[in-house]
């Protein structure tokens, strides 16, 4: 069965891309939002079959490399008191603040431990009462409801040793930022699914609006892509400019209601800084006054941490679809998974990580030598 | 990390006035909240992202996605350690 359904995708698949080929009349640039569209679209190749001329740019819908670097330190101050344990995703304990990561730290005896959901906290609080437990709370709008519930429950219950440390980003400010950039090339947007599962698509549409650029919520499944890929095209040969659903299936215009009404009680709006681009205006979530009791960053004093990051690092513009991890001096020689210097690199979902995982660097250097010996034979 | 994964719900329970789950992905089965799908109910499938039910799906959906999230590697959030009552007083 599994192979009939993978005959049955790979000719669904050509028969997206030849209508792509059909209708298309010039060259297009759209961007995936989503880290996950990323990584899904590098390890199939997706933008490889796209006819020549529709350019996929990679949005800055990875929350764990946007997280800015001075958060991950401020993480490391407080995670290093010895009255704290100090709870995070997994994703997060790999990624190098400007003194090694959060398994270092631990290593060294700080009490860090990974969790599978916010609610672990809870849980460890409970068990631990002579200590304080704070969460990492780093994300776009599909976590938000996980973390809001721990905030929520703590204070219904009376946990009173938790608090969590906030770094919320929201989609939508992200996608007005980069349209509002002079360098702007961002034509149209396949919109982040798992987002929309929550926010559903409603704050998408003046932005389209009022931008002319065509938005379609696109899953992450490669046929998804396509097809997201697809109704943009039809949307700019067209001159449309509105949102579309292609991910029907798992979401509508409204979302998860009961669980954008916990996130609005819990969380209120507020500017955020974007590790690689920086301060976004509304592009946050901070927590409500009633929950400052539950704020990492009013409880424990960490003063604030100036960062410095390399200047050969050019994340910020590949976040914003203006150039490509290939474009980088430091792609895959002094910048790898390993020892990654900017947001795009520190986490699988970042557009540079994603090109190195699947040996896109190797490309550059086949490319640079070529280059070389042409320039040598010359 | 903004991919939910699809499991199917195998039972329900209530933990503290939340409506929980357990929620099976492949060979693993973790606990999840219903609090965000309430009509969720046992052996529907749900899209589960940090220990939080956030959508239902039909069961070759979740087939399909489940698949695809395992080949792009994106399963390992499942893998963090359990928390329970005896576990969360010790650090990992």
């Amino acid at each position: 069965m599994k192979y009939v359904d993978e005959y049955r995708n790979a000719r669904l698949a050509q028969s997206v891309v030849s209508e792509i080929r059909r209708i298309q009349t010039r060259p297009w640039v759209i961007m995936e939002v989503c880290g996950g569209q990323t990584h899904s679209i590098v390890k199939h190749g997706i933008d490889r079959l796209l006819p020549e001329g529709i350019e996929l740019v990679h949005g800055p819908g990875c929350p764990v490399c946007v997280t800015p670097l001075e958060t991950i330190d401020k993480a490391h101050a407080i995670a290093a008191k010895p009255d704290v344990i100090f709870c995070s995703f997994g994703d997060m304990l790999r990624v190098p603040g400007s003194h090694g990561d959060l398994f270092t730290l631990k290593s060294k005896g700080a009490d860090v431990r990974m969790v599978y959901s916010p609610l672990d906290c809870l849980k460890i609080a409970r068990a631990n009462p002579e200590k304080k437990v704070v969460f990492f709370a780093i994300g776009f709008e599909t976590t938000a409801p996980a973390n809001a519930m721990l905030v929520f429950r703590a204070k219904q219950e009376a946990v009173n040793n938790l608090s969590i440390l906030v770094s919320h980003s929201l989609v939508p400010p992200s996608i007005t930022y980069i349209l509002q950039s002079p360098q702007n090339r961002v034509q149209g947007f396949l919109g982040p699914g798992h987002v929309c599962a929550i926010m559903g698509y409603r704050e998408y549409e003046p932005v389209s609006e009022r931008y002319r650029v065509p938005i379609v919520i696109t899953g992450f499944e490669p046929l998804d892509l396509l097809q997201g890929t697809l109704m943009t095209v039809r949307q700019l040969e067209a001159g449309t400019a509105v949102v579309e659903n292609q991910y029907s299936r798992v979401l509508d215009r409204d979302g998860n209601i009961p669980a954008r009404k916990l996130v609005n009680s819990v969380f209120e709006v507020s500017d955020r800084k974007w590790r690689g681009v920086g301060w976004i205006s509304k592009s946050g979530y901070k927590l409500r006054w009633e929950y400052r009791d539950y704020d990492a960053e009013c409880i424990f004093e960490v003063k604030e941490i100036d960062t410095k990051e390399p200047s050969i690092c050019i994340s910020g513009q590949i976040l914003k679809g203006i150039k490509k991890p290939h474009d980088c001096p430091a792609f895959g020689t002094m910048c790898t998974p390993l020892t990654p210097l900017g947001a795009t690199m520190v986490s699988a979902e970042g557009a540079c990580a994603a090109y190195y995982a699947y040996g896109r660097h190797l490309d550059k250097q086949k490319t640079e030598s070529a280059k070389a010996q042409l320039g040598g034979a010359a | 990390m903004c991919l939910a994964i699809p499991g199917k719900v195998v039972e329900e329970f209530e933990q503290r006035g939340m409506r929980m789950a357990k929620v099976q992905f492949g060979g693993i089965v973790r606990e999840a909240s219903l609090d965000y799908v309430p009509g969720a109910k046992v052996g529907d499938y749900v899209l589960v992202h940090v220990g939080f039910a956030i959508s239902t799906v039909d069961a070759e959906e979740a087939a399909r996605t489940y698949e695809l999230l395992e080949q792009m590697d994106q399963l390992t959030e499942l893998e963090a350690p359990v928390v329970d009552e005896k576990s969360a007083r010790k650090p990992q």
